[in-house]
């Protein structure tokens, strides 16, 4: 995927295309780990996009979790040196950080100001509001600086996918519009009924906790999308967390879903995917 | 309140497992607070502009609790001038025992109080010799049955009409009643009517105290609190501090909130407006009334960040939106309080136990309970604070661990190289692996395997080209 990738972009600057945007990718700890896919997906939807993107290596984590567990000074820590590495991606020229993921960019815009604020770094309150004024999840740059900067999206094959609205993506970067924009602008794309709202239930170290309650939430989840008429051919959302934590207890439960992110579910609807 | 509270030596965990390992009780519950949310939703959505009343409720809240030792004395005062008696309670104890003096060793009627939960109230009196009733039909059900409420706003939420009547057969004598909400309300009625009309002493909570006039109002759906307030010849009324207002017109526009909020009525069935004990030549009310102005630790809140805390109207929506509680029902929390509004009360109002703070942690952080919320607490900030709070106390093991993980992953070196082994560790974690904290997880998930190949490597490569 990336070759073509690659190819194209070479091809792109040979024949003089614009560039729309150049873009520092978060690429989150979680994506990078566990879901490379999701990454690759979320360069390939950028780029075809117009965008020019780059990664900056050193970053490694937003701080969330230890953030959401108490744990200030150490989510400071690493905290600091992701957004030192951001920084340094938006002064070599990028114009704006895409993440895919809602969690992590709530991390950065909203939170990062109140953590660094927390331990007292007043100089890194002032740098995460900068880095944050120009951090975007991908569905919201998709349907903010880059709208309609996608080509026709198509899939070749009707399909009918369940949204997972994850906390953050919805309440608070109350990007909760922006999917549906995304995904009712796929030719071949359906939206189904179901629990689209609640909480999955991961909610980072809550599923380590307490993880009978984490797993009470997925099944209600899982009984609602079984539920769902027309049946779903997979859920998808914005952030990687919920799908592997829904996925996880599916699979436990033996009756395994499948999940999309939304960068995969776009990727595969780009023109040249397939053909 | 006959009931037991869990709180002292169990964890979050245990309590929290043991709930949602019922289905009956998951069913119950989410029953309920799908029909509560619902009728909140349809509700709020009448009103010409929800979120400008949900603004100008928080903003009002701000200015009486900046000004809330005033705001208390001319409550005080303007009720002292209508002939009410006024205790300050300080704790839960001085409350009981103001209360069990006048109460002595006779009969008591309450309605819902969730102040005199919080204060053991009832066991305070039973111990002095008291006979105390119940007399919301949900609090009477679950007095009945030795329960707490499960809760705020309806007491016996985790019961429906078969396990009702159970609970009335075996503890009230209920012979040849139906399951039915009918037949079960009929046999409750009658069976309460007594009580009202023997009662020496009733006892109610207090929704707003107002006051510009000295009045108490209190709301219920049932008239069990306008008979308890009236029938029996002395009336005490128990109020958190915080459950003051100014004026009329915020009586007007908080009533408006709390009972959309809470039921999703424009009103309850009952809107009681009290402003002193009974009058020469009046037909009703007691001769004698007190109002018991509850701290117990409430005012140790004022010059905190939890201030705003004390702007809670005791409303329920947070309950009934949060999808832990949905799960878990009111006492997995362990004390009286319940939902996201529990997890931030407990920890503040019952500090003196160890086991309060990790009540923090009953929370996703998804944020629907601030959405809620009618007077806009940020009670997800609130659960994050307190969650520092406790890490300050947390164990060596725990501190431990996020500190090596802080070290690790602030610098670019360490995070490479804990990813990298997580990649060839990928065979450990695929087959149950070894730490403790994936063990747990891997008990009712299937564990996340890490990739062969992260996304950093493929990144580099693709860049080598």
């Amino acid at each position: 995927m990336l070759t073509r990738m690659a190819d194209d972009l070479r091809q792109a600057a040979r024949g003089g295309m614009v560039v729309t945007m150049r873009v520092a990718l978060l690429i989150t700890c979680l994506v990078d780990v566990f879901e490379p896919a999701i990454g690759e997906a979320t360069v390939d939807v950028l780029e075809a996009a117009g965008c020019e993107v780059t990664c900056p290596l050193g970053q490694t984590c937003c701080g969330q979790p230890a953030w959401n567990a108490g744990f200030a000074q150490d989510a400071a820590r690493v905290a600091r040196t992701t957004l030192t590495a951001l920084e340094s991606a938006l002064d070599a020229g990028a114009e704006a950080v895409v993440a895919p993921a809602g969690s992590c960019t709530a991390m950065i815009r909203v939170f990062w100001p109140e953590l660094f604020a927390t331990v007292g770094d007043h100089a890194g309150v002032d740098r995460a509001r900068a880095v944050g004024a120009r951090t975007y999840e991908l569905t919201e740059v998709l349907t903010g600086p880059l709208q309609d900067r996608l080509p026709p999206l198509h899939l070749a094959h009707s399909t009918r996918v369940a949204w997972h609205h994850s906390c953050h993506h919805l309440r608070e970067l109350q990007a909760g519009q922006a999917p549906a924009r995304l995904l009712g602008a796929i030719e071949g794309c359906e939206r189904v009924s179901w629990d689209t709202e609640r909480c999955c239930g991961f909610g980072g170290t809550f599923s380590f906790k307490l993880p009978e309650t984490a797993e009470a939430m997925a099944d209600e989840k899982l009984r609602s999308l079984a539920a769902a008429d027309p049946p779903a051919d997979f859920v998808a959302s914005a952030d990687s967390s919920c799908l592997l934590h829904l996925r996880g207890r599916a699979t436990a439960i033996g009756a395994p879903i499948r999940t999309r992110h939304i960068a995969e579910v776009l990727a595969a609807a780009l023109p040249t995917e397939g053909r | 309140m006959s009931g037991h509270h869990q709180l002292a030596g169990t964890t979050l965990r245990q309590r929290t497992a043991t709930a949602v390992a019922d289905p009956v009780l998951r069913s119950r519950v989410g029953r309920a607070v799908d029909r509560f949310a619902g009728h909140r939703e349809v509700s709020l959505a009448a009103l010409e502009d929800a979120d400008g009343l949900r603004h100008a409720g928080r903003a009002l809240k701000a200015e009486i609790l900046a000004d809330l030792p005033a705001v208390l004395e001319q409550l005080a005062d303007e009720a002292q001038a209508r002939g009410v008696h006024v205790c300050w309670a300080d704790s839960a104890a001085e409350a009981n025992d103001y209360v069990a003096r006048i109460a002595g060793g006779g009969r008591v009627v309450k309605s819902k109080s969730m102040a005199t939960e919080e204060t053991g109230l009832n066991e305070a009196l039973e111990a002095a010799g008291a006979r105390v009733v119940e007399t919301d039909l949900g609090e009477w059900i679950i007095q009945l049955a030795g329960e707490t409420p499960s809760h705020i706003i309806a007491p016996a939420l985790h019961h429906d009409r078969h396990s009702i009547l159970d609970v009335f057969e075996q503890r009230a004598a209920a012979v040849g009643v139906e399951p039915e909400p009918e037949a079960l309300n009929r046999f409750a009625r009658s069976e309460l009517r007594r009580e009202f009309l023997a009662a020496d002493v009733g006892i109610t909570g207090v929704n707003f105290g107002v006051a510009e006039s000295g009045s108490l109002v209190i709301v219920t759906n049932e008239g069990n609190g306008r008979l308890v307030s009236t029938l029996p010849r002395t009336h005490i009324a128990v109020m958190g501090m915080e459950r003051v207002v100014r004026t009329w017109d915020e009586v007007d526009l908080f009533l408006t909130l709390l009972t959309r909020s809470a039921t999703g009525q424009a009103l309850t069935s009952y809107t009681n407006i009290i402003s002193g004990p009974r009058r020469a030549g009046e037909a009703d009310g007691p001769d004698e009334l007190h109002l018991v102005i509850l701290d117990n630790g409430r005012s140790d809140l004022l010059a905190t960040e939890f201030h705003e805390m004390l702007a809670c109207i005791r409303c329920g929506a947070c309950l009934n939106v949060c999808p832990v509680y949905r799960q878990t029902g009111g006492h997995a929390y362990g004390w009286v309080y319940s939902g996201p509004m529990g997890a931030v009360l407990t920890p503040l109002l019952s500090s003196g136990q160890p086991e309060a703070a990790e009540v923090a942690d009953a929370s996703t952080l998804c944020g629907a309970c601030m959405q809620a919320c009618p007077v806009e607490i940020p009670l997800q900030d609130m659960l994050l604070s307190l969650r520092r709070r406790k890490s300050a106390d947390a164990g060596r093991a725990e501190r431990a661990l996020w500190r090596a993980w802080s070290e690790a992953w602030s610098r670019r070196a360490g995070y490479e190289a804990t990813t990298k082994a997580a990649t060839w560790g990928r065979g450990m974690v695929k087959h149950g692996g070894r730490l403790p904290v994936l063990q747990r997880w891997a008990a009712g998930r299937s564990t996340p395997v890490p990739a062969t190949e992260r996304f950093r490597d493929r990144w580099r490569n693709r860049s080598d080209r």
